[in-house]
């Protein structure tokens, strides 16, 4: 697990967008697995979820279609009954057919992070501020999520104004100065 | 095979959001129906002029009504971060703009071919040159979207919006609109359409294989 600190404005953000590939870096490249991700984009986009602060869901489809059709436009395609089951664990249990717009902003990240629950194939999570707007439940749910996909040898990439809160022999901090 | 099924999901997900905003599809079509009702009433209403400016009207409503329609395309997807999502797919960027854009003109160029026909009865034009008309139309239509979409890709993240579209993607219709008009005015006159449609397909030939590359492009300069 990475984990991002900087003040505002220090390049969290860019940095995870490189690393995600959204954005070409002025200098260097980002590799994995030895190659440079801008050769082979849409197998690294396949092995990696990248969440940043903006919701990427849609006003006028409810709770259950909106995780659908994220998943389902990032590869994934799954049984309802399996989406549910995810809602449930992020507490958006009784919210499943209301419209995405009607959740409070905890909820809405809440409903990212249900994404994360049903999709097992990346290995890769970068996630830009995962803990904003959410409440302490949500925040400790979460970081027992991204523990889990570590301990199961997955790879987390975060920024958050937090103090690191995992077990230290799987954490690096990286501190970004202006 | 994958990819195919997350193209399926992109399509469905288009369709579905469309059908939810169903005042956009509404404008879009009754916009059309409503300046291309207008211009009789601007000029002299005789049975000889009438027939000769029709075609021309209907095309300039089709354009204007797909400028209308171009503002909104890939806006609120880009504001709330969607846009950028469904470019991290596994998949190349250029056939999502292909799923997008075809959406795009199933629910606003499509619906303007089939009210076409009735309102070139307003305009007394024969049942021949409302053929003539109905093909230019349906080869032109997919071009104006192509080219609208284009202009929206390019205006993203900009300020001025849609004003800033239109003014941007109107002068590239020029050459849509001559040929356009051009074959239902050649046919009046006695001379064969054919030569009109033909570079009207030109053109969309060249446009559907290059265009949807440099949408993808400007896109993404747009996401970073």
């Amino acid at each position: 697990m990475l984990y991002v600190q900087g003040a505002n404005g220090a390049g969290k953000t860019t940095l995870l967008k490189i690393i995600s590939g959204v954005l070409r870096a002025d200098s260097g490249e980002v590799l994995w697995n030895g190659l440079n991700i801008h050769e082979s984009l849409e197998d690294y986009r396949s092995i990696m979820a990248y969440i940043n602060h903006q919701q990427a869901q849609k006003d006028e489809l409810s709770v259950l279609e909106n995780l659908e059709i994220t998943l389902s436009i990032s590869g994934i395609f799954e049984q309802k009954a399996l989406l549910q089951d995810a809602l449930n664990l992020v507490g958006l249990s009784q919210y499943h057919l209301r419209p995405f717009r009607t959740l409070s902003q905890g909820q809405k990240r809440r409903l990212s992070m249900a994404r994360l629950v049903v999709d097992k194939t990346r290995p890769l999570w970068i996630l830009d501020e995962p803990f904003n707007a959410l409440d302490k439940a949500g925040i400790h749910l979460l970081e027992g999520f991204m523990q889990s996909h570590i301990d199961a040898g997955g790879m987390v990439v975060l920024t958050s104004h937090l103090e690191p809160n995992f077990s230290q022999k799987s954490l690096k901090v990286l501190r970004l100065n202006q | 095979m994958k990819t195919l099924k997350i193209l399926k999901a992109l399509f469905g997900r288009e369709l579905k959001l469309i059908f939810r905003n169903q005042s956009d599809l509404f404008t879009t079509f009754f916009f059309f129906i409503i300046v291309c009702s207008l211009f009789p009433f601007g000029v002299k209403p005789s049975s000889e002029l009438l027939p000769q400016i029709g075609p021309g009207m209907i095309w300039i409503s089709a354009l204007l009504a797909s400028t209308v329609s171009n503002a909104r395309f890939l806006l609120s997807d880009f504001n709330d971060g969607s846009l950028e999502q469904i470019f991290l797919a596994p998949i190349p960027s250029t056939l999502i703009i292909y799923v997008k854009v075809f959406v795009q003109w199933l629910t606003t160029g499509f619906p303007l071919l089939i009210v076409a026909p009735i309102l070139s009865l307003q305009f007394g034009l024969k049942y021949q040159e409302i053929m003539v008309l109905m093909i230019s139309l349906v080869i032109g239509t997919p071009l104006l979207t192509l080219i609208g979409a284009l202009g929206s890709a390019l205006t993203l993240g900009g300020r001025g919006g849609g004003g800033l579209v239109a003014i941007l993607v109107l002068p590239l219709y020029i050459p849509v609109l001559i040929f356009g008009v051009g074959s239902v005015l050649s046919y009046s006159s006695g001379i064969s359409p054919e030569t009109s449609f033909l570079v009207l397909s030109a053109i969309l030939v060249f446009a559907l294989v290059f265009l949807p590359y440099a949408i993808a492009l400007s896109i993404k300069l747009a996401l970073e």
